[in-house]
């Protein structure tokens, strides 16, 4: 078989996800494509695994059985979640430990959201039906991304989160029933974690550093703001069944567009969280790697047994 | 030349905590929805072992019934068709048409064919 150009296979490729098709392992793909996936990828697993901290904060004090069993299925999955996304990662030709060493290290980023505090119950509810409303946006367009391993494991993720939009709610419509006192704490989380929610779709299109390659390449199917808005526009009527309101003077319904309108975003705090100043990130990253130190003897007693196992049947 | 499928980087980066490598076998993942149904690639986890790689494919890939068996191999042990040879290599069943039902006459009239 003949050799063909890069030229060549630079043209099939993106033939390729423009006609639809997906890029497996194997095949051919241009070298950019490959580090910004991978880095993609293993930044959004790391945000899986990191989002289990601050929802672990509430396991042990959650109000009852049926909430503390809701609340530890959620955060197991996250930790599913985290390892499909680590394995599709991997396909990209780097090992599961160098991408988790890159987390541990502090040098890879992850999402800004989960160096937010979890104050009260209320932000358990509030974290499954704006934090999880906002992700499953972002992951329904993802299901049909152009690599194969990404669009495999964001169809079953998205399977999986819309149990945890529902359990948010659920908690926050509880409490919005209940007492003055209870409905004012689902309040306060809203409060807390609306304009971080908003900020999970990224800086303004104008100022999005990697859109253009990535839309290019079929990863990125919609805007930044197109996303950000379709999430507004759902939320705004959950939130006024729930008889809460956003912290945002400027929503208001716009009849012209048939969107809402809303405040600018604080993006000088969205850049301090993202560089390392939100409120908890060092706390969750000392949290991570003490996890992982304090894991260590499992890992290791896994392989001894193995081991075991191995010499025994020889 | 297309790259190596799985290049992976030898760089070992520096840490306070265990420096050895830790990096389990690969074992890919096979689930079985219903009874009677093909096994279907779900995707893959890392273990010292198949004992224990079944029972991590079981936490990760199970959690909602989505099985009624397992299978784990290895990853190494995959034998897999190669992208850039796609065209040849299926090429053999292109031009034979009469392979399906559709390419026969079929008499007006005449049932059960």
């Amino acid at each position: 078989m003949p050799e063909l150009s890069q030229l060549e296979l630079e043209t099939r490729f993106q033939k390729k996800i423009d006609d639809n098709l997906y890029i497996e392992p194997k095949d051919w793909m241009l070298d950019k494509y490959r580090k910004n996936l991978l880095r993609q990828i293993s930044q959004h697993a790391h945000s899986e695994v990191i989002g289990m901290l601050p929802e672990a904060n509430w396991i042990t004090r959650a109000p009852n059985l049926r909430r503390k069993a809701a609340l530890l299925a959620k955060v197991q999955d996250e930790a599913g979640h985290g390892l499909y996304l680590y394995s599709a990662a991997e396909t990209l030709g780097s090992s599961r430990e160098e991408i988790l060493n890159l987390l541990l290290t502090g040098k890879a980023k992850y999402s800004s959201i989960f160096n937010y505090p979890t104050l009260t119950w209320a932000d358990i509810g509030a974290i499954g039906w704006l934090v999880d409303g906002a992700a499953i946006i972002n992951q329904v367009m993802l299901q049909r991304a152009s690599y194969g391993p990404y669009a495999r494991a964001m169809i079953r993720i998205c399977r999986e989160e819309s149990f945890h939009q529902r359990q948010g709610y659920e908690i926050m419509l509880t409490l919005c029933r209940g007492t003055a006192e209870q409905k004012a704490m689902a309040q306060d989380a809203l409060n807390r974690w609306w304009w971080p929610s908003l900020m999970m779709f990224g800086p303004h299109d104008k100022d999005s550093p990697h859109t253009g390659d990535m839309t290019k390449w079929r990863v990125k199917r919609e805007s930044n703001d197109d996303l950000r808005q379709k999430f507004i526009d759902r939320t705004v009527p959950q939130a006024d069944f729930l008889g809460i309101t956003m912290p945002d003077k400027d929503l208001k319904w716009d009849e012209a567009t048939q969107h809402y309108k809303f405040g600018e975003i604080n993006w000088e705090e969205f850049n301090q969280v993202v560089s390392g100043n939100g409120p908890c990130n060092r706390e969750r990253l000392n949290a991570r790697v003490k996890a992982h130190n304090e894991g260590k003897w499992v890992r290791d007693a896994a392989a001894a047994y193995a081991d075991k196992k191995r010499k025994k049947a020889a | 030349m297309p790259p190596p499928l799985m290049p992976i980087k030898n760089e070992r980066k520096q840490l306070n905590m265990e420096q050895q490598d830790n990096q389990w076998p690969l074992w890919e993942v096979f689930i079985q929805s219903k009874s009677g149904q093909p096994y279907k690639h779900a995707g893959s986890v890392h273990a010292p072992d198949g004992a224990m790689a079944l029972e991590n494919a079981r936490d990760v890939y199970t959690r909602r019934n989505e099985g009624t068996s397992i299978w784990v191999v290895p990853a190494q042990y995959i034998v897999a068709s190669t992208p850039e040879e796609v065209g040849s290599f299926f090429d053999p069943a292109n031009d034979k048409v009469y392979r399906h039902p559709t390419f026969y006459d079929v008499p007006e009239g005449v049932k059960y064919l």
